[in-house]
């Protein structure tokens, strides 16, 4: 029996704003993996809490007539994996949520969860910002899409006003289309049911002739206080011939851009040399995935 | 805790409709040990670690653990009691675990049995690291692995084969 003051079953999107509205001190519950589990020790007990997780309409990858991928927040990760829209054009945020705990939290844990919590290790977050994704979010006061980057504030912290709910993350067709290299890398300590401790998620589009860089986007996890990109790597190599050097060279400008702290996970020190080594291994890897060569 | 706040909640339960009036706050897990008498439903961690909870919701796996029990409304559950025929025959994921002597103490065995299950179920093939792979949210602290992991790779092989045979004759 978990510890809340009571639970508040949403029937419908709106029918879920109306219940925050009458009951602001509620906390919403999506499907629970991190709650259930802060409820175990104590530290969220005695709250109220609105379930938006029987939402059918919350679920499921659509391609929008504009080629905007719109995953809706309460997707599975298991169900983004096996999603055709995300495996044909994005493989690269399956590589990255397949990276997520075991087969029971990966049927289990939301998208939408993954980004609301606002922690920098979630495994989704390096992607979805190195992908410019966007938020979908609704209240009494209508529906603003923002930039994710905007949407995470600080730790734990994101851009949620009162009696608003995250319904969907929209990836652009401008945002994926002719970025065909991807690639996800995550650090952790055992190679399931572990927290990342870093996760780097790379893509590039290469002019036609596969020597240049046209764009380069690089997003981390656990590089600092909430996911992040990293603008000044990606200045680095932007419109540049591949090189070994000018990979080495995105690798030194990692610093200026990631602020990683000491954890028990990893000191500030090692966090910061893997992040220069993932970093040029992404990049090397989305070069050749997208058909270039790195010599 | 709070008042009890009771709800109703209809789902089929090991292919039998049922119907139960429970305190919302119940976890999945609670309700099958507690109203259903479900106790191959173990209760390891109790924060989604272990598996040892491990049931088919809707033919995928959940840990029971950390799923509120009005949320299989309208869904099928299936726990390791509704694996085994009506005269008490072991399935086939069972009888490869009995072969194998892939059981020491028994506590993780129902789960892994269900997990096993979802992988016999969903008609794919697996190599042997996508077995590990696909058993890492499992944890047994006595076997080591290696003779659950053959367990189920028996399973896997004689089902593909009895499917192989159905289709000859």
């Amino acid at each position: 029996m978990y510890d809340m003051k009571a639970l508040y079953e949403a029937e419908s999107v709106d029918h879920a704003i109306s219940l925050l509205v009458e009951h602001p001190e509620a906390m919403v519950l999506a499907a629970g993996s991190d709650v259930f589990i802060k409820l175990r020790e104590g530290k969220l007990a005695g709250r109220e809490f609105v379930s938006i997780y029987m939402l059918d309409e919350m679920r499921g990858v659509t391609l929008e007539e504009d080629g905007t991928i719109r995953i809706g927040s309460l997707t599975s990760f298991s169900h983004i994996v096996e999603s055709e829209i995300i495996q044909e054009f994005i493989p690269v945020l399956a590589d990255a949520v397949l990276m997520i705990g075991g087969p029971q939290i990966r049927n289990l844990g939301t998208i939408g969860g993954n980004t609301c919590n606002g922690v920098t290790s979630a495994d989704s977050g390096a992607t979805l910002l190195a992908l410019d994704a966007e938020v979908e979010l609704k209240s009494p006061e209508g529906v603003r899409i923002i930039p994710l980057s905007e949407f995470y504030i600080k730790p734990g912290v994101v851009d949620l006003r009162p009696a608003e709910l995250q319904t969907a993350l929209l990836i652009r067709k401008a945002a994926y289309d002719g970025y065909i290299g991807q690639h996800f890398i995550k650090y952790a300590m055992r190679n399931a049911m572990d927290i990342a401790t870093l996760g780097c998620s790379v893509n590039v589009k290469l002019s036609d002739d596969k020597q240049v860089i046209e764009d380069c986007r690089i997003g981390f996890g656990v590089a600092g206080p909430v996911p992040m990109r990293l603008p000044q790597a990606e200045d680095t190599v932007r419109g540049e011939v591949i090189s070994k050097d000018l990979i080495e060279a995105f690798g030194e400008a990692t610093k200026h851009d990631v602020n990683p702290r000491t954890s028990w996970r990893a000191t500030k020190e090692f966090r910061l040399h893997l992040i220069e080594t993932m970093a040029m291994r992404c990049l090397t890897e989305s070069i050749i995935k997208a058909g270039g060569v790195v010599e | 805790m709070s008042a009890p706040q009771y709800k109703t909640v209809n789902f089929t339960l090991n292919g039998v409709e049922t119907h139960k009036m429970i305190d919302v706050r119940s976890s999945l897990m609670d309700m099958l040990r507690d109203n259903y008498s479900l106790h191959s439903v173990k209760e390891g961690c109790a924060v989604g670690e272990c598996g040892a909870c491990t049931v088919l919701i809707d033919g995928e796996v959940f840990n029971a653990c950390i799923y509120l029990a009005v949320w299989v409304e309208g869904k099928e559950v299936i726990t390791t009691e509704g694996l085994t025929g009506p005269n008490g025959e072991l399935s086939e994921v069972q009888q490869a675990f009995v072969d194998e002597f892939a059981v020491q103490c028994g506590f993780c065995t129902p789960g892994f049995v269900v997990a096993a299950e979802a992988l016999i179920r969903s008609g794919k093939t697996y190599t042997r690291d996508q077995l590990r792979k696909n058993l890492a949210g499992n944890l047994c602290r006595c076997t080591g692995y290696e003779n659950i992991i053959n367990a189920v790779e028996t399973a896997l092989e004689r089902h593909h084969a009895a499917k192989v045979n159905a289709k000859v004759e």
